[in-house]
């Protein structure tokens, strides 16, 4: 991993951001429950209003493949990195798990869908969590630009 | 021949952490529970609820992740991620920190006691199994340090009669090891599983070894040796005689087989928890085993440990990812 949260990507391919959501009838409804869909763990992962540059701008994450099934309680992310470096793509694989579990209800399972057999180990994520120099280094990935 | 899990109580053991791991204590008249809180809690029963009366605190750094007690009930062990293992001594009503015993390079995943009570045995995410040997005197020695996994090593299970010691890893197999000349080593690996094995257990006699994985099976593997007259090798082979797949919904964490009644407990990454049985006509070399008993939302988050009472048939805890525990009676005839 090197240094400091500058990722080694400098000059990444941007793609076109995808349409604002257009609220719907249901959307203003008050009184029907709020079941969370693809597009909220989509805008979990990449609204950052302070910064330009967003996951999907970076296609690290794409819309098309955030999958949730409300009733079910599972969210599946589906996670390509821009750049092969390994030790890098652990890294925002861990990042997006960790925001995922801190913005989630409980009952939620997070499936990240990667090679990456680690982020699908809740022991192992759950002990790099803990390591607090790991745990500084995940939480100034989701403070920067890139989420 | 349906059974039924009828729901004795639930307990928030470890608020705001995972609960990982609940052990009884030999009598059955303690439950010890462990988690991400750090800390280890005990357990005991008082009229119809169960009421923590021990908080074991301070004895480590990160996590707890395994707690066992030792065969004769006076001692406790506690494996965490803070790289080190605990021994506590039972005192009146409290328990006291006799020693840490260190050595692995990372988080330590399970301790198991051996039947003796003079071996213990301790696996790691640094890939490999230490075994110690206990004197009168409570002092606490590494004998062998083995390295037959390629990967994190999950947990570690003592045969019931024998000095024989199972290992599970994240690199899909089980290892089986045996002493020669003092020191400990490999004497089997155990392969078929599709991905992280992180549980075993023996059957009550010793003849069976129960895996379960993250590949959402268990496996059921017995030992033979070859029939009189075959050439060929003597070491033991373990074959893989039955697996239970169709059942679990994710990762199954934890498997238990209950020395009083032979039935199969199973902690499921899906809420679950289930009971298997033998079906009793079947030849044992090639058993079956159907699904007896099923609470498809055990708890309200994944289910990481199941443990039957050794005293009380049909007891069984179960822990999970909301910190919780549970208490079970199990009936195989409902």
């Amino acid at each position: 991993m090197s240094g400091g949260t500058r990722l080694e990507n400098a000059n990444p391919l941007i793609f076109q951001r995808s349409e604002e959501r257009l609220l719907t009838a249901t959307d203003e409804d008050e009184d029907l429950a709020d079941p969370i869909n693809d597009r909220e763990i989509f805008d979990i992962l990449s609204n950052d209003p302070e910064h330009p540059l967003s996951l999907e701008e970076l296609n690290v994450v794409e819309q098309m493949r955030v999958n949730v099934n409300d009733e079910e309680s599972t969210v599946s992310v589906e996670f390509t990195p821009t750049i092969p470096h390994c030790s890098m793509a652990t890294l925002i694989g861990l990042s997006i798990k960790a925001k995922l579990l801190r913005s989630l209800p409980d009952r939620f399972k997070v499936i990240l869908v990667s090679i990456n057999k680690q982020l699908a180990d809740k022991e192992r994520v759950a002990a790099a969590l803990e390591n607090s120099q790991l745990l500084e280094v995940v939480n100034q990935c989701l403070s920067t630009r890139t989420m | 021949m349906k059974g039924a899990l009828e729901l004795l109580q639930r307990v928030s053991a470890h608020p705001d952490a995972r609960c990982w791991c609940v052990a009884w204590s030999p009598s059955g008249t303690w439950l010890a529970s462990c988690g991400g809180d750090r800390a280890i809690r005990i357990w005991g029963k008082e009229g119809d609820s169960w009421e923590c009366k021990c908080v074991l605190d301070d004895g480590h750094q990160r996590t707890v992740r395994t707690v066992a007690w030792s065969p004769c009930g006076k001692y406790l062990a506690s494996a965490s991620f803070d790289a080190t293992t605990c021994i506590w001594k039972k005192t009146n009503d409290d328990f006291e920190s006799l020693t840490v015993l260190e050595g692995h390079e990372n988080e330590v995943k399970c301790v198991a006691w051996a039947p003796s009570g003079n071996l213990l045995a301790t696996c790691s995410r640094d890939k490999s199994v230490w075994i110690w040997e206990v004197d009168e005197e409570d002092e606490y020695e590494c004998v062998s340090v083995v390295n037959s996994h390629t990967q994190d090593v999950k947990h570690v299970v003592w045969h019931p009669t024998q000095e024989l010691l199972a290992s599970a890893s994240y690199d899909n197999k089980v290892c089986i090891y045996k002493e020669e000349d003092d020191d400990w080593e490999c004497r089997a690996t155990l392969e078929g599983h599709e991905s992280t094995v992180w549980s075993l257990a023996f059957d009550p006699e010793g003849q069976r070894l129960a895996s379960c994985s993250d590949d959402r099976t268990v496996k059921i593997w017995k030992e033979s040796t070859p029939a009189d007259g075959e050439s060929g090798s003597s070491d033991e082979s373990w074959k893989c005689v039955c697996t239970l797949s169709g059942f679990h919904g994710r990762t199954v964490y934890d498997v238990a087989w209950c020395r009083l009644t032979g039935a199969l407990a199973t902690a499921c990454g899906d809420d679950g928890v289930r009971v298997f049985k033998e079906d009793p006509t079947v030849d044992p070399e090639q058993p079956v085993f159907f699904m007896s008993a099923h609470v498809p939302k055990a708890h309200g988050q994944d289910v990481n440990c199941v443990s039957w009472n050794p005293k009380e048939a049909g007891l069984l805890a179960t822990c999970s990812d909301n910190g919780e525990f549970a208490i079970w009676k199990y009936n195989s005839d409902s």
